[in-house]
């Protein structure tokens, strides 16, 4: 049943029906509305016999979901920026540990300078922590997501992110169906541990590990994240029967089929990307977006196939590899490039839409154009938002002061 | 504090012999959980490893052996759990070095989320754990009034990383990083973390000290942790032979002059109140308790620094009589 409701209401109540037991967090915006939602939830008993701590830090709520999942619980949390970058001790530890934890993080930027508005690098910098990062291109996709994100969670204990953009998603207020409590609890089952604490069967979790055996451990990970792709497919496909909706899955695509030029991004700029397709559709011109909903594992057959052929790839990053970004591109620029290696598609790397600043259609537009008309480099990185006056006034400044 | 006079017996060793079999130590029953087993790799003499075998063995019969139990990265952690080998009988999680009470607290939530909340929590750690990268998620636990059991084995330094100074480091004690080189005396006169003092701050149910010197009194306590709800934290005084420089046959010893010369307070508390106290019968000056360990060697070559010693003397004194640690004095 659609109803107009705030994104962060719509993911905490999703949460509440995927029968937590343990939901810990910590207050950081733009993630405060959905502990706030829960926080209420739990309280009023609408999420059975879950227990909700206010931990102390970010560091904290990750470490509480850690010891609920050792337990024997579903444990949850959410955070963003910063708090992602608190907890980031305790992230390849979750993973490492096999518990499978679900974490929404409502993205948004890394300071300094301090920013609260939405960018990717927040999850981007936590890229190889082991976790599997899904990302919403709506808000009804992110309600589907979380659904989704506890069923391969716990099929595969592995912990599951996922990213839907801070303040874009969070704090809008659209129509959005949460799924119902037996269409949840269909893709949900109830959760069995891979290793539990358990007073009948003691047993030791998170042994000292030396170089004996540490890599066969990482490779074994590795090996579990690859065939993490086809459990992931299969939740969006088993989503779909459910609930009758399409969501989730490794990438989507909208108009690329035939596309000659095609934008790859991940996130809520994929709506505004796809208006300017059909815009420029309209216009003649061949273009395309394809999404990267599923960004760990990378989905290494999905992206070439939805790729290869193509004339040009514009990838537009809403996080920036400081220090990489000229030639071989930003770092879903990276990803694109090794996958399309060997194939004569010429990849741009855009990065765009940083700390809050609005990806916009006429943006979108002109980086299509710019393509098509050879206008846009492919040999270093370009900032396509850039407010050039600022940034050499201030290149001057530091010249003079120097 | 001990009800049991044992000292009548004429040492302060257990005695178990010629008590009531009730009043017997768990350590003393065939049947014994043996909690942390024999093979482990701790260093001969380790104060913590005798510490937590007496804790959880005592915790396990208070529990009925329903308790799960979570580790902080440190000394105790590594020398358990070599991959393939664990040193575990009882349920038992690692994570990370700081997180130990944030975790446990989770371990309690997902327990009573679970209709399983009758398995008790049992957390450890070193003094790292504790008093330095662990306090943030402890303060936590103790504000929140968790349901987890709390222990300190305090060794008073980094021992696991090569005995570096922590938080628990008393004044003048070489350690690796504070060496008595240069003008220094090694580790600064600070005012000293107290963690117990700052547990009982937050007005926790139960809060105790003890040493590895009265196994009795380190057993009733636990049993009288285990017998309370709430957040519980039991300090541990654990000496530790490589870095304090201590004859490794010497670790009980040890920790008796600490409590003896009023170094160490061994006291209670409820509910933010201090409410009992272990009375020194014989006053040992200070001076009885830093010689049998190298760390304080720098004070007593020739010329020594007398003067430290005394500064020393005074802590312990102030302790004496901030605790009213005499007997026949005011508790």
């Amino acid at each position: 049943m659609l109803r107009q409701i705030e994104g962060s209401r719509a993911v905490a109540e999703t949460v509440a029906r995927c029968r937590p037991d343990v939901v810990a967090a910590y207050p950081i915006s733009p993630q405060t509305h959905i502990v706030e939602a829960l926080s209420d939830l739990v309280a009023l008993g609408r999420a059975g016999s879950c227990e909700f701590l206010m931990v102390e830090s970010e560091f904290g709520a990750l470490s509480a979901c850690i010891g609920a999942s050792a337990a024997g619980g579903r444990a949850y949390t959410a955070t963003a920026s910063q708090g992602l970058l608190f907890m980031a001790e305790a992230l390849p530890n979750a993973s490492g540990l096999r518990l499978p934890i679900v974490m929404t993080v409502a993205n948004r930027a890394l300071g300094a300078p301090i920013n609260i508005w939405n960018d990717h690098s927040d999850a981007m910098s936590q890229r190889d922590a082991g976790w599997i990062q899904l990302f919403a291109s709506s808000n009804q996709e992110a309600v589907d997501l979380h659904v989704q994100a506890f069923a391969v969670a716990e099929a595969l204990h592995v912990p599951v992110m996922v990213n839907m953009d801070g303040f874009v998603l969070t704090h809008a207020m659209e129509p959005i169906d949460v799924p119902e409590q037996d269409q949840v609890d269909a893709l949900v089952p109830p959760f069995r541990p891979l290793h539990v604490l358990d007073p009948e069967h003691p047993v030791t979790i998170g042994a000292m590990v030396g170089p004996e055996a540490f890599t066969e451990v990482k490779y074994l990970e590795t090996r579990r994240h690859l065939a993490a792709l086809d459990v992931v497919r299969d939740a969006a496909a088993r989503f779909e029967q459910v609930v009758g909706r399409r969501s989730g899955g490794l990438v989507s695509t909208y108009r690329a089929e035939d596309a000659d030029i095609v934008l790859v991004g991940l996130g809520s700029l994929l709506g505004t990307a796809a208006d300017v397709v059909d815009e420029l559709r309209d216009a003649g011109l061949a273009v395309g977006v394809v999404g990267v909903t599923c960004f760990r594992p990378w989905p290494f057959d999905a992206v070439r196939d939805a790729l290869a052929g193509k004339e040009r790839v514009v990838v537009l990053n809403r996080a920036v590899s400081v220090g990489l970004g000229s030639t071989l591109g930003s770092m879903v620029g990276t990803d694109v490039r090794l996958t399309l290696g060997g194939t004569p598609v010429t990849v741009h790397d855009v990065v765009a839409g940083l700390g809050g600043r609005p990806v916009t259609r006429d943006l979108i537009r002109r980086l299509f154009e710019d393509a098509a008309a050879g206008d846009l480099s492919d040999r270093e990185l370009v900032f396509a938002d850039l407010d050039e006056g600022l940034a050499q006034r201030e290149l001057a400044r530091e010249e003079f002061l120097s | 504090m001990t009800e049991l006079k044992l000292y009548q017996i004429g040492t302060f060793a257990a005695g178990n012999r010629l008590l009531d079999p009730a009043d017997r130590t768990e350590q003393s029953n065939i049947g014994r959980t043996n909690s942390i087993t024999s093979g482990h790799r701790a260093c001969r003499g380790c104060g913590e490893a005798l510490a937590a075998r007496v804790v959880l063995d005592a915790a396990m019969r208070a529990s009925d052996g329903r308790m799960v139990t979570v580790n902080a990265t440190g000394c105790l952690e590594v020398f358990s759990t070599p991959y393939p080998e664990s040193a575990w009988r009882v349920p038992w999680l690692h994570s990370l070095f700081g997180n130990a009470a944030a975790v446990a607290s989770g371990v309690a939530a997902s327990l009573r989320a679970q209709g399983r909340g009758d398995v008790r929590v049992v957390a450890q750690a070193g003094d790292g754990g504790t008093v330095d990268i662990g306090m943030g998620c402890l303060s936590g636990m103790f504000e929140r009034d968790d349901d987890v059991f709390f222990i300190c084995y305090d060794n008073q330094g980094y021992m696991n990383t090569g005995v570096q100074r922590s938080g628990a480091t008393p004044a003048a004690a070489s350690t690796a990083t504070t060496r008595p080189v240069g003008s220094r005396i090694g580790n600064a006169f600070g005012t000293g973390k107290s963690l117990p003092v700052i547990a009982m701050a937050h007005q926790i149910p139960y809060v105790a000290t003890a040493t590895v010197a009265d196994l009795h009194d380190l057993e009733r306590k636990v049993t009288t942790a285990m017998g309370i709800h709430g957040s519980r934290y039991l300090h541990v005084l654990v000496p530790c032979p490589l870095g304090w420089g201590t004859d490794s046959a010497d670790t009980v010893r040890v920790a008796r002059l600490a409590t003896e010369s009023g170094f160490f307070p061994v006291f209670e508390a409820r509910d933010g109140e201090v409410t009992g106290v272990h009375r020194i019968r014989r006053q040992v000056p200070v001076e009885d308790y830093l010689r049998l360990q190298t760390r304080f060697a720098h004070l007593f070559g020739d010329p020594g620094r007398p003067d430290v010693v005394e500064r020393l003397q005074r802590q312990a004194d102030r302790s004496i009589a901030h605790f009213g640690l005499l007997e026949g004095g005011q508790p």
